[in-house]
């Protein structure tokens, strides 16, 4: 089987699975990495969201073949890493607000709130309702409105 | 802080007038161990002391006497790291119950609530029906035997504190898990754990923490596993590292339950990369392989000839005719002037985020499971049944659960995944795709509701409600065996159907006679009453009907409802939601407020929502979803009678407004040819961020009752009638079928065969 190679987390870390199999089972399933959920495994629900080199993506949908040994994954796990902390500010905003119920898309949620913070900051913009409306991933326990209101405390502190 | 005039042993009785006193127990064991029994902790008569062991006869009755009382106990343990550990015998599926039950332990103990550790018990089958969660009961059941265990314990630190300190127990006093006597000297509940232990197992008298002393119940709390849900640390049923417990998925068939009729290319399919295993179960043909990204191409890879389900050739259209022919007559049309309505409600997915999944490990002797299970009593015998073993053998592990909303009262990942691991002689971790999740999960059942309102100038006559429904599966009884045995039996489940409908619902205004009766019809689908059960389909009709009287009769909703509303507690939500939602404000044309009632669980509630149906609203662009009417602002107030956590109790509100609006504006499943067409989220139109109030206001009201009523399913009923009513005024037509979208297929139906979508390839085109 072929050799994969890309970092993850901070580290380099190399595979030996087929070209096919999507990341979120190379994290999951070889790797131990379980902070990205399964929910939907055709890229709809994004419980599974990371950053890959630090845009929102579905590992779900995404061969270990398409990346590059210098592509850099980050999961839930390392998200704090990547500003020096114990906790990323968006998972603070998180706490503060108590948003998690059963808890199981939140890693995704988080994820993609990043990504889209950065992504307004990038076009020199605050978080505005639309971005919020556009926002995909699923949370059957329906804790959307603290996810609004955590988003925009979180941006407040990135 | 409290002190120490809670004293475990009745003294002489005086400073007790009027307090009641409740039965727990100190068990033996190295360190402390304090219990209750779980249901009904008995109460202590004033006045009589606890049972000696003198008066036992000899070493038999001794022994009968320790085993008896303490086989359905549940145990609140003290560790000598200061901790205190205590093992629900409930599921935690996001409701809570695990940060509630650690504050009441924290509360009654006064030991601070990061020291509580709170876990999810195995399956007990001697609790018989105590390990059931759900009729929103955990709080209900818990509330006072949890405490019981936790004073019990709380009493027996202080007595071995006294001997520490050389004090009397009421100059001690205990607080922040710390115990310090009038001269300051202080000892830790860690270091008395021990101390505290008992080497013989007793029962003990306790009063509980009158409610005034409360700093900790009644107090908004974050929940206690929030750092681990957003680390990722949070562990699910599939992120359990079981050895050799390999991933493993099932090939399910293109109609509602079918079967296997024959499998032309096993071997090739076991050649496949990382494949282990190939088998035929009873629901399809199981893969296991080494990821399951190998298990999804293999489903796929698998050539299988089917066997008919038990819903062939049923449809929408059928269902709905069995419906009419089981509808019961809603007599004779009263002779003063009446209002009618019919309503018709559309089969809906129960499913969580966390598809169905469950690990086995079945040996010849024996087997573990693991899954999150909310009769898991029920799963253990079940399972034991088909794989041939005793139930004692088979040990069934409660995981924590991603979400259930009435699917994970059943077990059906949990059984075949036994089943797999047994055919298979090897572990398995198996998991339902999300096709697999839509299209053979469980369904909430399509049902109508006839609702006659009849009157006579400012009176109201009569009430009748007629349910029909497609028969819920309630086999799972009241989570023990020998009840569910008895559900399954054909009379006894139609009256165990009745009469779960009859004790739920109820009439919460002064409508004269009044009278409510379900009937069931075509048990051909795999149904699962979804969060709330009946309530939000009945509650539904009953409040556009009342919408609708009060328009015929020249009536505000809001002072109608208040005017026929029963009692102090049902008007004050519903005053607290018009007042803070501003009732009766000017809105633009195409938009309006809605206001509905509910009350069940001992708990009242009430919803006020503002809708958006104009047309620039409504047809808002949105990719793969469904736009449709917004609800712009939602206002909701919960009087539960005494909230243990606030700000969870506001998040469950918070939930249950979110499946109300999806219940009626865009979630349904679509039944055509045997087979759901949905099979992902994006079928399935479950409140999405762009459904969501962008304003939502939820107002715990303050203690009323001084006793917790249900809160888990409470909020769905009430937001689902308010949108709809919402609706109705903002068009000015009364929706009649639910969701309102079910007439227009938003979605292009995926294929049944294979039954899995494959794994798209295009993740990186789709980075932001």
């Amino acid at each position: 089987m072929p050799e994969h190679t890309f970092r993850l987390n901070g580290e380099q870390v190399t595979v030996d699975v087929d070209d096919d199999l999507r990341l979120l089972w190379v994290l999951r399933d070889v790797l131990g990495v379980t902070g990205p959920k399964y929910g939907c495994g055709i890229n709809v629900c994004k419980a599974c969201t990371s950053h890959l080199n630090g845009k929102a993506v579905n590992p779900c949908a995404i061969p270990v073949g398409n990346l590059k040994p210098t592509d850099e994954v980050t999961t839930i796990e390392g998200l704090p890493a990547t500003v020096g902390a114990d906790l990323h500010p968006m998972q603070q905003a998180w706490l503060d607000h108590d948003v998690a119920q059963c808890g199981y898309c939140q890693p995704g949620q988080i994820m993609a709130a990043v990504a889209l913070v950065r992504r307004a900051a990038e076009e020199g913009r605050e978080i505005t309702d639309a971005d919020l409306d556009g926002i995909r991933n699923i949370c059957r326990c329906g804790t959307y409105f603290r996810i609004r209101e955590a988003i925009k405390s979180g941006a407040a502190n990135m | 802080m409290t002190s120490a005039d809670r004293s475990t042993h009745p003294e002489s009785g005086t400073h007790v007038v009027g307090r009641r006193r409740f039965l727990g127990y100190v068990l033996a064991a190295s360190t402390l161990v304090a219990a209750a029994e779980l249901g009904a902790a008995p109460e202590a008569e004033a006045g009589i002391p606890s049972p000696e062991p003198t008066e036992l006869l000899d070493l038999n009755d001794v022994m009968t006497a320790a085993a008896l009382p303490t086989s359905d106990l549940i145990t609140v343990e003290v560790h000598t790291d200061g901790t205190v550990s205590f093992a629900l015998p409930r599921a935690e599926v996001g409701q809570g119950i695990t940060t509630s039950t650690a504050m009441l332990i924290a509360e009654e103990m006064d030991v601070p609530l990061e020291r509580v550790r709170v876990t999810l018990a195995d399956a007990r089958p001697e609790l018989l029906f105590n390990q059931l969660t759900g009729a929103s009961n955990t709080t209900i059941s818990t509330y006072r035997p949890i405490r019981v265990a936790a004073a019990v314990a709380r009493g027996r630190l202080l007595q071995a504190a006294a001997v520490e300190l050389g004090a009397v127990v009421t100059d001690l006093t205990l607080k922040a898990g710390v115990v310090t006597d009038l001269a300051g000297r202080s000892i830790g509940i860690g270091a008395l754990a021990e101390k505290a232990a008992s080497v013989r197992t007793q029962q003990v008298a306790v009063e509980l923490k009158p409610r005034a002393d409360f700093t900790v119940i009644g107090t908004p709390r974050n929940r206690i596993d929030a750092l681990a849900a957003v680390t990722g640390r949070k562990k699910f049923t599939m992120d359990l590292d079981i050895p050799d417990a390999r991933p493993t998925m099932v090939c399910r068939p293109p109609t509602i339950n079918g079967t296997v009729g024959s499998v032309s290319n096993l071997d090739e399919v076991r050649a496949m990369p990382g494949v282990t295993d190939a088998v035929v179960i009873s629901t399809g043909v199981a893969v296991r392989a080494e990821t399951f990204g190998q298990c999804i191409d293999a489903v796929r890879a698998l050539r299988v000839v089917w066997r008919p389900g038990t819903a062939e050739g049923q449809s929408d259209e059928s269902v709905l005719e069995d419906l009419r022919a089981a509808e019961l007559p809603l007599g004779l049309p009263p002779l003063t002037p009446s209002v009618e309505g019919k309503f018709t409600f559309s089969f809906r997915g129960n499913s969580a985020l966390e598809p169905n999944c469950a690990i086995a490990d079945v040996r010849d002797d024996r087997a573990d499971v693991w899954a999150s299970l909310k009769s898991p009593i029920v799963a253990q015998e079940t399972i034991a049944a088909r794989l041939g073993l005793p139930a004692h053998a088979v040990t069934v592990h409660v995981a924590q659960g991603g979400g259930s909303f009435g699917r994970k009262l059943f077990f059906d990942a949990a059984l075949e995944a036994a089943e797999t691991s047994q055919k298979m002689g090897k572990p398995v971790k198996l998991m339902w795709h999300r096709a697999d999740d839509c299209r053979q999960g469980r369904a909430h059942p399509m049902a109508t509701s006839r609702v006659r309102i009849s009157y006579l100038g400012n009176t109201v006559l009569g009430y009748q409600q007629r349910h029909t429904s497609v028969a819920t599966d309630l086999s799972h009884g009241l989570g023990e065996v020998f009840t569910a045995l008895a559900a399954r039996l054909p009379v006894g489940d139609a009256g165990f159907s009745e009469t779960f409908f009859q004790l739920s619902q109820s009439m919460p205004y002064d409508f004269g006679v009044s009278s409510r009766l379900l009937s069931e019809t075509n048990k051909d689908f795999n149904t699962g009453s979804m969060r709330n059960v009946y309530s939000p389909d009945v509650t539904c009709a009953r409040e556009l009907v009342v919408d609708r009287l009060a328009a015929k009769t020249g009536k505000d909703p809001f002072r109608f409802r208040r005017a026929f509303l029963h009692d102090d507690r049902s008007r004050a939500v519903l005053d607290k939601v018009a007042e803070v939602g501003d009732w009766g404000r000017t809105m633009p044309a195409g938009t309006a407020q809605g206001i509905a009632f509910h009350s069940e669980y001992h708990s009242v509630s009430a919803a006020l929502v503002e809708i958006d149906c104009r047309p620039e609203t409504v047809n808002r662009p949105v990719r793969d979803g469904v736009a449709g009417p917004r609800v712009t602002k939602a206002v909701f107030a919960v009087d539960v009678g005494l909230a243990v956590n606030p700000r969870g109790l506001e998040a469950q509100m918070m939930g249950g407004v979110m499946d109300g609006i999806a219940q009626t504006l865009t979630s349904s499943l679509h039944l055509r040819d045997g087979y759901f067409l949905e099979a992902s989220w994006d079928n399935y139109f479950y409140t999405r961020q762009w459904n969501t109030p962008p304003e939502l206001e939820i107002i715990v009201m303050p203690t009323t009752t001084g006793e917790p009523g249900g809160a888990g399913e409470l909020g769905v009923a009430a937001s689902m009638a308010a949108v709809a009513c919402a609706y109705g005024r903002a068009t000015g037509t009364m929706p009649t079928r639910f969701p309102i979208n079910h007439g227009t297929l938003s979605f292009t139906p995926k294929p049944t065969v294979p039954p899995i979508p494959p794994s798209p390839t295009d993740g990186l085109d789709h980075a932001y």
